[in-house]
């Protein structure tokens, strides 16, 4: 996995309660056997008209957000399926960082193992960068995961929490499974104690 | 100390735990379908890696699979690949696998428990969210993402952070016609579908203790739908009973000592529990969805809401919106709203008894003609018993389609789908806008109330059958 620097870019205001993992990528174009590809399906139904043009009235069909990297989004991002496909449509699309005040559980879990920061804030906070992101002339917000702090276009923070083990795989670009095999005769001891006590599992 | 359900497995399956709380823990049993999987068997590939334990490991296709002709092969292009992409990697890691032609296939959350595959005291995964179906046995369940997939493949673990014990007490007596689809939507309704999120909930109270493994595994696999990853009910008689003699269940003196350790599996008494909620079953009628989301419900005899009523304009704009896409009208009474179109089928009510129930209300009727109506079987083995016992001849004389097992309609994966405009009772789990379908609208139901609607063309209370 890449490594997630400091960055700033493009804050789309997304205030839409729950949306579904089915939303963010309906399930016809689930069938791919690839992660990559799927950025121009993101948000389908919502983005295309019947005829397949896009939506004006859609945020990231708009300038400038149509090249955003963050989604200041609704309560309860991400919930239902645990598609990993969501965040990796959303990965495609260039969206690097969503803020809200809530994620369903799969969803946030996905995300940090693609590269996808999911950043928690209180609704205050929420609804301020709400704002900011509707000011089409300046929607620039920086991401600071090192510092834990979200850079407003007016000069103001907000210092968010993270898990450190979290933080530090997306910082390193760790990988996962790499990790747990450190950890290798510590799972093979476990496998043997629970063999004998309980050897029908 | 006192420990929960969930503190105890939990516990007993900790291999590694960091300062901060982020732990490694051991996986039993892991399901595995054609859709979230091929980028998980890749990943292997190209790390050259093995799958740790193809024995705890347990394969189907279930979500693409056709439901008619099924002997004429899979039509669509993408869905045909992404099956035959789940044929060579079970072959390549030898991994056990049902195919598309085996009796045994059928929907991965029903295939699991009537396989024995599923026990209590595990820790179970699968790469679908309604992974937390298995929780109904008294084991951890829950749904994972690809990563995940290939994490538990390769190691047989997986990284995660215990979650908050949360205890829905559901207290006194349901009436006779409440089914436990009802019971879980108006649980949904109460608590909201970010009301478990970051818990795992444990399901207690003398309603459940009555209840049959299938009404169980009915509650436990819409906890997702309540943002709680895994929903579990301890085991107890009725667990075992159903176990016995599965094909992949302890055998002999096995069964003697899984039982005994099972036993033991229950919340202590004086167990401490981060959130609980109060459900008082005598209040819980027969409860559908009328909106586009599982917590928007409404009982079979009620109105659909008034937007104007609500202060929040997040949520306002949000009952507008379901209210539009879903084509009603505030305060329209919903057992007058149109159906052409019932799915009884889904993870969530597709087994033995839920067809039972629905063929009851059908028998000797026949199906509107304005309607479609098609029962998908969970699995080829509940077709199969179905089909001893005459059911399918129930459904076939009413006008219903019986159909090959699969996912089919809950997410229309296949080519089982709404057009734009039709309104389905289903007895599946997401009512999401187009989720069976683009421009498909979904009312969730019982298997009783999507009988009943069939027969009248109309959302209807099974009473109101004669």
């Amino acid at each position: 996995m890449e490594r997630f620097n400091t960055f700033k870019g493009i804050a789309a205001p997304f205030n839409i309660l729950n949306v579904d993992t089915d939303k963010i990528i309906p399930k016809q174009f689930l069938t791919t056997i690839k992660r990559t590809g799927l950025g121009k399906h993101v948000f389908d139904e919502m983005r295309y008209k019947k005829d397949g043009s896009e939506n004006p009235n859609f945020v990231l069909n708009q300038r400038p957000y149509d090249k955003s990297n963050i989604l200041i989004a609704g309560d309860n991002f991400g919930c239902g399926s645990s598609r990993e496909h969501a965040p990796w449509a959303l990965k495609d699309f260039g969206i690097k960082c969503i803020i809200s005040t809530s994620f369903a559980d799969i969803f946030y879990n996905n995300s940090f193992k693609n590269g996808l920061l999911p950043i928690m804030v209180t609704k205050d906070e929420r609804d301020a960068l709400l704002e900011d992101a509707k000011d089409k002339e300046n929607p620039e917000i920086e991401i600071d995961l090192e510092n834990q702090e979200i850079r407003r276009p007016n000069g103001g923070k907000i210092k968010f929490k993270i898990d450190p083990f979290r933080k530090k795989c997306l910082l390193e670009g760790l990988d996962d499974i790499g990790l747990t095999e450190l950890h290798e005769n510590k799972i093979k001891s476990f496998e043997e104690s629970r063999s004998t006590k309980h050897p029908w599992l | 100390m006192y420990k929960t359900l969930y503190d105890k497995i939990w516990q007993s399956h900790l291999i590694n735990e960091q300062d901060d709380g982020t732990s490694l823990i051991y996986i039993d049993r892991h399901l595995v379908h054609e859709v979230t999987s091929p980028q998980a068997f890749e990943g292997l590939r190209l790390s050259n890696r093995k799958v740790n334990s193809p024995k705890r490991t347990l394969a189907v296709a279930d979500h693409n699979v056709p439901t008619l002709d099924r002997e004429l092969g899979i039509k669509e292009e993408d869905s045909r690949i992404q099956v035959e992409e789940l044929d060579k990697n079970v072959e390549e890691f030898q991994i056990p696998y049902f195919n598309m032609n085996d009796t045994r296939q059928g929907i991965v959350h029903v295939i699991g428990p009537e396989q024995g595959f599923t026990q209590p005291g595990m820790t179970i995964v699968c790469g679908d969210s309604h992974t937390a179906t298995h929780g109904a046995f008294g084991s951890l369940a829950f749904g994972i993402g690809t990563s995940e997939v290939e994490h538990v493949l390769a190691t047989q673990t997986l990284i995660q952070k215990k979650a908050m014990n949360m205890l829905i007490n559901i207290s006194g007596n349901l009436d006779k016609i409440v089914t436990s689809k009802d019971l879980i939507l108006y649980i949904i309704g109460k608590i909201g579908t970010a009301g478990g999120t970051g818990c795992v909930i444990e399901y207690s109270g003398n309603a459940l203790r009555d209840m049959s493994m299938e009404s169980r595994m009915t509650i436990c696999n819409m906890s997702i739908e309540a943002g709680a990853r895994a929903g579990m009910i301890a085991p107890d008689d009725i667990t075992f009973n159903y176990l016995y003699e599965k094909p992949m269940a302890p055998k002999n003196q096995d069964w003697e000592k899984a039982v005994n350790w099972w036993k033991t599996l229950p919340s202590d008494t004086g167990a401490k529990f981060d959130k609980i909620v109060d459900i008082d079953a005598t209040k819980v009628t027969q409860t559908i969805t009328w909106g586009t989301s599982p917590e928007e419900i409404v009982s079979i005899d009620g109105t659909v809401p008034n937007p104007d009523k609500i202060s929040d304009e997040v949520k306002q704009n949000k009952i507008k919106r379901s209210i539009e896409y879903m084509g009603l009208t505030p305060g329209q009474k919903i057992s007058d709203v149109e159906i052409n179109t019932v799915f009884i089928g889904s993870c969530t009510n597709s087994r033995i008894e839920d067809i039972r129930s629905a063929a009851e209300i059908i028998k000797g009727k026949k199906v509107s003609t304005n309607v479609k109506a098609l029962v998908v079987p969970g699995s080829g083995l509940v077709k199969k018993q179905a089909e001893e016992e005459g059911l399918d001849v129930i459904f076939k004389h009413a006008g219903f389609e019986w159909r090959e097992p699969g996912c089919s309609m809950c997410l229309a994966m296949n080519s089982d789908k709404l057009n734009e405009g039709d309104r389905c009772a289903s007895t599946s789990n997401r009512n999401f806008e187009g989720r069976q379908g683009k421009g498909g609208r979904t009312h969730l139901v019982s298997p009783e109330i999507a009988a009943a609607s069939a027969i009248t063309g109309k959302l209807t209370d099974p009473r109101n059958v004669t």
